[in-house]
């Protein structure tokens, strides 16, 4: 087993092609819940959970069931099926196991069926043709680098609300700026690691 | 919204102005950035998003009779994706080039808020016409933006429109790196707020004085 590769793939996948900065998805949901800390670390947890868990599913039903039927184009269809049966299949379990951490991450659950992120990472993967491990560690990975950027996205916005902003860009315009400023910031990880 | 009285005209220039997807409700913003880097990309995000979203309507109003609303969300999901496959198999016949740069783009189309959002607050409580005129107008909303913010971009950032050099010099590079489309939108945003609040404001005037 070759742990360099799956540890490059990690790092490559949260700082060098972290998903929100240079491969621009999940955009909805990062300018949503990174008002304040407390949702943006609430989201971060359920997300990299949820990613993780579906591309490990993802990679079992493409490899096993999609490979051997000949159906690979039926990709996009498969994939999002498999996400929204889990998330939902999660939604209710976690509700009657764990009423209080139901209370507390459920609400990010629900939203994430809608974020293109958590469907990118098992189409490149298939795409790709990363074994097991490699999707599992691609799917931390980009969990990780989503949790990063909700991170620092969420303490720079709550230092916002005090500034003194130009009317016409207060709320969205201006985190958009700001989120292009720590994009040509992360610009100076590429080249970091070569795969 | 149930059964909206607004003509058709109406209901297209609500989704291409009042309701515009990216810079008035701010949904669906991935795609904004990720293929505006050139006017051909934006062209064609925006040429498929229309295609995807006026046909999601058309079929979810087709068959609202039948859809029992416990599930109404699995439905939606495999119709757009259907309609999403459909588009990316076209996309990788008959423009290979142009695919292999937005191609994962297209296929994330699936995961559009926006589209999901039509069907689930219109198309499935409005009669057929509505509803593609409703999926007509956010379609060329969404692909009005793609065009203004690669418009600028491409031009700013490689001083060329649709791959044909126009400025001579240096070009601003940052437009087209990834930073750059964030500084586009935000800007871009920023300003139809401007333009907004001075065009309230003149409306007001007009009301006081007239």
């Amino acid at each position: 087993m070759d742990f360099n590769k799956l540890f490059q793939l990690i790092v490559a996948a949260s700082l060098i092609n972290n998903f929100v900065f240079t491969r621009f998805l999940g955009l909805c949901i990062f300018f949503g819940v990174s008002k304040k800390m407390e949702t943006a670390v609430g989201m971060s947890i359920t997300f990299t959970a949820v990613m993780v868990i579906s591309s490990a599913l993802s990679w079992v039903v493409f490899k096993y069931i999609m490979v051997p039927l000949d159906i690979t184009f039926l990709k996009i269809i498969v994939f999002i099926g498999i996400i929204a049966a889990f998330v939902q299949s999660a939604d209710t379990i976690m509700k009657k196991m764990s009423p209080s951490l139901y209370y507390k991450l459920g609400i990010y659950l629900a939203l994430i069926t809608t974020n293109c992120i958590i469907l990118a990472v098992p189409l490149i993967n298939s795409g790709e043709g990363y074994s097991f491990l490699e999707s599992m560690a691609f799917g931390v990975g980009s969990g990780l680098g989503f949790a990063l950027a909700l991170v620092i996205m969420a303490s720079i916005r709550e230092k916002l609300e005090l500034a003194d902003i130009p009317a016409p860009f207060r709320g969205l315009p201006i985190s958009f700026i700001i989120a292009g400023l720590i994009a040509l910031a992360f610009t100076g990880f590429s080249g970091l690691i070569t795969l | 919204m149930a059964h909206t009285h607004k003509s058709n005209w109406e209901l297209i220039k609500n989704g291409m102005f009042s309701e515009n997807t990216i810079f008035r409700m701010a949904i669906s913003l991935c795609p904004s950035i990720a293929v505006t880097n050139s006017l051909k990309n934006g062209f064609f995000m925006g040429v498929s998003v229309i295609f995807v979203q006026t046909m999601v309507n058309l079929t979810v109003s087709l068959i609202r009779n039948f859809i029992n609303p416990k599930i109404r969300i699995p439905i939606f999901m495999m119709v757009i994706a259907g309609y999403v496959s459909l588009i990316d198999m076209s996309m990788a016949a008959f423009a290979r080039p142009v695919y292999k740069q937005i191609g994962l783009y297209i296929q994330l189309i699936v995961a559009f808020a926006s589209i999901f959002a039509r069907a689930e607050v219109f198309a499935v409580k409005n009669k057929i016409i509505p509803s593609v005129a409703d999926g007509l107008g956010m379609g060329i909303g969404f692909f009005l933006a793609m065009i203004i913010i690669s418009f600028f971009r491409e031009l700013l950032g490689k001083g060329a429109l649709w791959g044909f050099p126009i400025v001579s010099g240096n070009p601003l590079l940052i437009m087209i790196l990834p930073a750059g489309g964030f500084f586009a939108v935000g800007l871009l945003m920023g300003f139809f707020n401007w333009l907004d609040a001075k065009l309230a404001e003149r409306k007001a005037a007009q009301e006081t004085t007239g």
